[in-house]
């Protein structure tokens, strides 16, 4: 069977599935559509807040960063899990005891403050659009690369598929199929691994095989070694020992973490469980599911770099030593080369290919671009897998982009209809019509979002950074005073959220141009220009903690909040009933 | 804050809070970045430096481990103060 009808039924099979349980899983109410009626098992829970957190960046370009960043890029690694403890003991289980629909309804409410609402409504739809147009890309360009088809036409059915089960089903709809998701998306990520790590190193376990010998024998070197060797030798930098600048590091994955608690559509995925108590070990089953890509992610990135300079300078075999000769590159190579993702230029003439980094004197790299994303799609073609399992990866990829996406559109609207509408604009308005409110802005959302999929906006690849940053700086603090701190008041957060905000979005446009226009920004974005070394990506750390500082200080000089407002401090502490 | 019974609680909570928080700290911030290139010197599991797995692996274990001890303590602890739900 050809590889192209192969995709198609793996992947056709798939949508079947998330349809089929859509149709299975429809929502009556607003509580169903907002959060699945908090009748989700916490294991279960776990599985769908691993799929909605698992975006296309996750599964394709994750392992991709890390084999050309080796051990710099640990900070997603630690930053993007590290979050979870934060949330499990911050955050999750109290915002569960307050028993709303919304992260900005529970920021309005404790601040008694319309204005709190709003900024998070703004901050929250900023966060989760920039987020979602990523994904909506992705699912285009994972179309368009394995089923052929023309990438808005791949767009377009991704849309059509979140639309059924997203507008239909709501959180509840979303839920059911984000675990189905999580299961095609966990396969198709560990069976490559497993094969390549049993090729490098005898190892079933990519895990263990990280750090076993090359091909199992101890009279070999260890992989890490020989891959730090073989770099090196080449002019790159060591793949296990870091290269930036400790403070950024350091910062970025504070910023990560911060981040990641405060991200509403993981958040509010801790609502739909029954009680406190599934809050927090539903937590700790999110984290062992996105653990176990998140473990298995360093091997795939080391051991394809490593296939890859294999491939294009072996150092053991008949041709050992010897650049691989243009001609007789393999059919995955050109390929690639056809997508404009692989570059290859013959800069000495010698008709072989000199892949090396900058510390290499001989040569001058002729790889001029080797995108990070083709390390988890080629992995299985490079280590000459099956068919099924090429499939499998194409399907993958396009489950984490769609659960990710409706988490996020679900996300969105239920701010638009519960917020902004029924919460300030509309107070009056009954729960069908509300309902049918949130349909309709998830409609919107979804149209939004594919928009701008089909003409993405030149920042595309910054607005991650901004997503992490609004949530870092904004949401995560007001909610963990909120719970933590009972004397900061409506100024304090409001203030606090605002100069939070300011500090990071001015310290990201002013590298990266003001609202990202290209051309304007104040100085050039590079570690000589960055204040202390601080990356635009890392600050979001710096603007949570002005945040804290003006909430707390502001709060200090200005009346403490309204008695009912300690009492619902209180109420939310405990996971029982507050006697009086 | 000092009549109602969620005041010992609630201490014994951010003690449990803080105390899982400084091993949180420790693996990533410490072992995983500031004191990684001092642990690189030793190897486990065959030849992980050990500051490099911390940091693509250890302290995501750890991260897994010490939210359930947190949930299990944080349930005794509800118990223990009678405020579990139900």
């Amino acid at each position: 069977m050809s590889l192209q009808l192969m995709t198609y039924l793996v992947v056709g099979a798939t949508f079947a599935l998330y349809i089929f349980i859509a149709i299975k899983a429809r929502a009556a109410t607003t509580g169903e559509f907002y959060v699945a009626g908090k009748g989700v098992h916490p294991v279960l829970n776990g599985m769908a807040t691993g799929a909605d957190w698992m975006s296309a960046a996750s599964f394709i370009s994750m392992a991709g960063l890390i084999a050309f960043k080796g051990y710099d890029a640990s900070v997603f690694l630690m930053g993007w899990t590290g979050g979870y403890c934060l949330l499990a003991m911050l955050l999750a289980p109290y915002l569960r005891k307050y028993g709303k629909f919304t992260v900005p309804e529970f920021i309005g409410d404790r601040y008694y403050s319309n204005i709190a609402r709003v900024v998070a409504v703004i901050c929250l739809i900023t966060a989760s659009l920039t987020y979602v147009i990523g994904q909506m890309k992705g699912i285009g360009v994972a179309f368009s690369r394995f089923l052929e088809l023309p990438f808005n036409v791949g767009l377009g059915v991704g849309m059509v598929i979140v639309f059924i089960y997203a507008v239909l089903g709501g959180m509840k709809g979303v839920t059911y199929t984000q675990i189905a998701q999580y299961c095609v998306l966990i396969f198709a990520y560990t069976v490559p691994a497993v094969f390549i790590s049993l090729h490098l190193t005898g190892t079933a376990i990519p895990q263990l095989g990280l750090g076993a010998h090359m091909g199992g024998d101890p009279n070999n070197m260890f992989l890490l070694d020989k891959l730090d060797k073989t770099l090196v030798d080449l002019g790159f930098h060591e793949y296990t020992l870091q290269k930036g600048n400790t403070l950024n590091i350091f910062l970025y994955t504070l910023s990560l973490m911060i981040g990641t608690a405060g991200l509403p559509h993981v958040i509010t995925r801790f609502f739909t469980v029954p009680k406190v108590k599934d809050a927090r070990s539903s937590v700790g089953w999110s984290l062992v599911f996105i653990a176990i890509l998140y473990t298995t992610a360093p091997a795939v990135g080391a051991m394809a770099r490593l296939n890859l300079m294999e491939t294009i300078r072996p150092t053991s075999g008949a041709n050992a030593g010897q650049w691989l000769k243009y001609d007789e590159r393999p059919e995955w190579f050109k390929n690639w080369e056809k997508t404009g993702l692989l570059k290859f230029e013959d800069k000495n003439g010698d008709g072989m290919i000199q892949y090396v980094g900058k510390g290499n004197k001989d040569f001058e790299n002729e790889m001029v671009k080797v995108d990070r994303d083709i390390m988890v799609l080629a992995n299985p073609e490079i280590a000459k897998l099956p068919n099924w399992v090429i499939a499998l990866v194409a399907a993958g990829g396009i489950a984490a982009a769609l659960s990710t996406a409706a988490g996020l559109l679900l996300a969105i609207s239920s701010s638009i209809s519960h917020d902004l509408l029924k919460g300030i604009l509309m107070p009056d308005m009954s729960d069908k019509a509300e309902l049918m409110a949130g349909r309709i802005a998830m409609t919107g959302a979804i149209c939004v979002a594919g928009y701008f999929g089909m003409h993405p906006p030149g920042f595309a690849a910054q607005v991650v950074a901004l997503a992490f940053g609004l949530a870092a700086s904004s949401i995560f603090p007001a909610l963990m005073m909120g719970i933590f701190v009972k004397r900061v008041n409506n100024i304090g957060a409001v203030l606090g959220m605002l100069s939070g905000l300011g500090i990071t979005l001015v310290y990201i446009f002013w590298f990266k141009g003001w609202f990202f226009v290209p051309g304007t920004a104040m100085a050039a974005n590079t570690p000589d220009n960055w204040f202390l070394g601080i990356a635009p990506e890392a600050f979001g750390a710096v603007g949570a903690l002005v945040n804290f500082v003006v909430a707390y200080v502001i709060s200090g000089i200005t009346p403490a909040p309204p008695e009912h407002i300690q009492h619902l401090v209180e109420d939310i502490r405990v996971p029982g009933v507050v006697r009086r | 804050m000092s009549s109602d019974s969620g005041g010992e609680y609630w201490k014994a909570n951010i003690r449990l809070v803080l105390g899982c928080l400084v091993v949180w700290f420790i693996v990533s911030y410490g072992c995983g970045i500031l004191l990684a290139p001092a642990l690189n010197s030793i190897h486990i599991l065959g030849g992980y430096p050990l500051g490099f797995w911390f940091a693509q692996q250890g302290s995501i274990y750890t991260f897994v481990v010490l939210i359930f001890f947190y949930a299990w303590r944080m349930n005794q602890l509800d118990k223990k103060f009678g405020v579990q739900e139900d």
